[in-house]
């Protein structure tokens, strides 16, 4: 097939030609994928963006599914999520490619993240992008934390009573708000179906949005790169970075071989460890909701668990609250707490390289730390690590403002293969 | 004035009545949204039958032993009841300044029931069975010594860790930073307990 030009299809007829007269196909297609230049030295950590918006329209597809088949309502979730694992057909794959898809989402969005830190894709020109992504990292934990109380499992109900419980701690307006969010005295049916329009309605709206300013930022600012540099700074004479390549054919090819890496590791989850022994699906969740009776150790699924460590950590609730909230606020602030003339770690002196490797174990070790009860020693290390999270953002000004960073290339590092 | 435009006739456009009319079109928007919202808004609040169900509940509490607690439901929250031995009442004693809030001054309860016992009388504890951390349930930790060596007697909830003694009041270094918290109740009969109503009528 040959792709016509905008201005030579309008010579000549056919269905194409006629399309583009009214709607700019040709022109969209070139401005943003066959003509949009990006950088030639994008490396493995190029891949989680897209793959992320694959697993988007993944949850999208499986959740319409689910929805024609899941009751919300404090008498049925619970009974038509097992109607659809035993008896609608292939109604257990459904369900585990969204219940599995949850989790890969948030892998991908982490590490989609730590590439912006390890490059410094935040920096100028794309603060407003790394904030638009955080927006769609915020969008899509309140989907994931209402999406996880749809099933109406026990663990479904204790992990909406504890954290509707947090907007209880606002001094004042709490406990009003949080008998307003839940529509009852306490998480009742009122609070599953709001919850399950939120879910498949509200929010899926909000970060389809979002996402969708998220790329019209990206193709605005053009992407970052391994080696930091602006590509559109060094151009031919035909006006196209002299470091850029089409992004199609060039980086979809890319981004097909990690579609089919992220399908086969999503399919290996489905099929032999859909729950990833608690990690994915937790064990109280397979009863249901009880009103009288909480887990004997609450958690909310991995990706919260960071979080949730640092509420635990401190002794204090409302404390506990805003530090937890505050964890969340620091990622916004980081386009302007890092005072770092060069963008990349592979110029960066050792006080930002260790800064981040010191943050991304924390990170990590929170992570496993709110999966632990609360008690003894991993009180003490969440604490510890509590700290040095949150030193890793405040003190970011200080370290790399000190930082010893190294000259940058005028052209990025590329070996051909 | 020359530049009076905007009159009949001139073709000049008068700009700050322009803007004004602009900025007026703009808050009278903005406020009828403002409105319009209200409806949205007050749609999540706990509907009639909600309301309704949310009536004082009674409970017969004569064939409650000493030393045992039972529950009941009011407002889709646990009611604990425990029924008091003297040796619990005086386990009660003696630990005032390991607690956040010894005389309850902070924390949430009918008149009747802020005193160190924080309840109507030495024998019968009624408390909110939900933490007042996050929610949880706080399980029963009675006897003397159940957790440690000095622990008196009281609550423990597993999510976070909170500590209550025999009255429901918080331990220092818990999570949670308020006593339970314990609903309007009376005796209307002896050993009749009616759970969100007392002297002042039912709880709003």
């Amino acid at each position: 097939m040959t792709v016509k030009t905008a201005t030579g299809a309008a010579a000549k007829k056919g269905f194409w030609p006629w399309l583009n007269k009214r709607m700019p196909v040709d022109q969209f297609l070139a401005s943003q994928v066959t003509e949009y230049y990006a950088p030639k030295n994008f490396n493995v950590w190029y891949y989680f963006g897209s793959l992320a918006g694959v697993v988007l329209v993944l949850q999208l597809v499986t959740g319409i599914y689910l929805a024609m088949f899941y009751k919300p309502g404090e008498t049925r979730a619970f009974d038509s999520v097992q109607f659809i694992m035993r008896e609608v057909d292939w109604g257990w794959l459904i369900r585990y490619l969204h219940s599995s898809g949850g989790s890969f989402f948030f892998i991908l969005v982490y590490l989609h993240m730590f590439r912006a830190f390890l490059y410094g894709s935040y920096k100028p020109p794309r603060e407003l992008l790394w904030l638009l992504g955080m927006l769609v990292y915020l969008a899509l934990m309140a989907e994931a934390f209402m999406g996880y109380v749809l099933p109406w499992g026990n663990m479904s109900f204790w992990g909406a009573q504890v954290i509707i419980n947090l907007f209880g701690t606002i001094p004042g307006i709490g406990p009003d708000l949080v008998l307003w969010i839940r529509g009852d005295y306490g998480i009742a049916d009122a609070t599953l179906n709001r919850f399950f329009s939120l879910h498949v309605a509200a929010v899926p709206l909000a970060l389809l949005g979002l996402v969708a300013l998220h790329l019209v930022a990206l193709h605005e600012v053009g992407s970052n790169n391994p080696d930091g540099i602006e590509i559109k700074d060094k151009v031919g004479a035909d006006g196209k970075p002299l470091d850029g390549i089409p992004f199609h054919p060039y980086y979809t090819v890319k981004d097909f071989v990690g579609i089919g890496v992220l399908l086969i590791l999503i399919a290996i989850t489905v099929f032999f460890v859909p729950t990833l022994g608690g990690l994915f699906l937790e064990a109280p969740n397979f009863e249901p909701a009880n009103p009288m009776s909480t887990p004997e150790h609450i958690a909310p699924v991995w990706y919260f668990t960071p979080y949730y460590a640092i509420l635990r950590a401190v002794p204090d609730q409302r404390m506990g609250a805003l530090l937890m909230a505050l964890a969340l606020m620091a990622f916004l602030l980081v386009p302007w707490l890092d005072r770092s003339p060069v963008k990349s770690m592979r110029y960066r002196g050792w006080l930002s390289r260790a800064a981040l490797a010191v943050f991304a174990v924390s990170f990590v070790a929170l992570g496993y730390l709110g999966m632990q009860p609360a008690e003894g020693l991993y009180v003490l290390l969440a604490r510890i690590f509590s700290a040095l999270y949150f030193a890793f953002f405040f003190l970011m000004p200080l370290y790399t403002w000190l930082d010893p960073v190294k000259p940058v290339p005028e052209r990025v590092v590329y070996h051909a293969h | 004035m020359a530049d009076h435009a905007g009159v009949a006739g001139g073709d000049e456009v008068d700009l700050s009545r322009r803007k004004f009319l602009t900025r007026a079109t703009i808050a009278t928007g903005a406020v009828g949204a403002a409105f319009a919202a209200i409806p949205f808004i007050e749609s999540w609040a706990p509907s009639e039958t909600a309301r309704a169900l949310g009536v004082p509940t009674e409970l017969d509490i004569s064939k409650l032993e000493a030393g045992q607690m039972t529950t009941t439901v009011w407002r889709r929250s646990p009611i604990y009841v425990v029924r008091r031995t003297p040796d619990m009442v005086a386990r009660i004693a003696g630990h005032d300044t390991d607690l956040k809030d010894p005389n309850s001054d902070h924390s949430d309860q009918p008149s009747y029931a802020k005193n160190p016992l924080r309840a109507r009388s030495a024998e019968f504890l009624v408390l909110v069975g939900t933490c007042t951390h996050l929610g949880c349930l706080p399980k029963q930790r009675f006897a003397a010594g159940e957790l440690y060596p000095s622990w008196p007697g009281g609550f423990f909830c597993p999510c976070h860790g909170s500590r209550f003694d025999l009255a429901g009041r918080v331990f220092a270094g818990s999570p949670a930073s308020i006593n339970l918290r314990v609903p309007p109740y009376s005796y209307p009969k002896e050993h009749l307990l009616l759970v969100g109503a007392d002297e002042k009528g039912a709880a709003t």
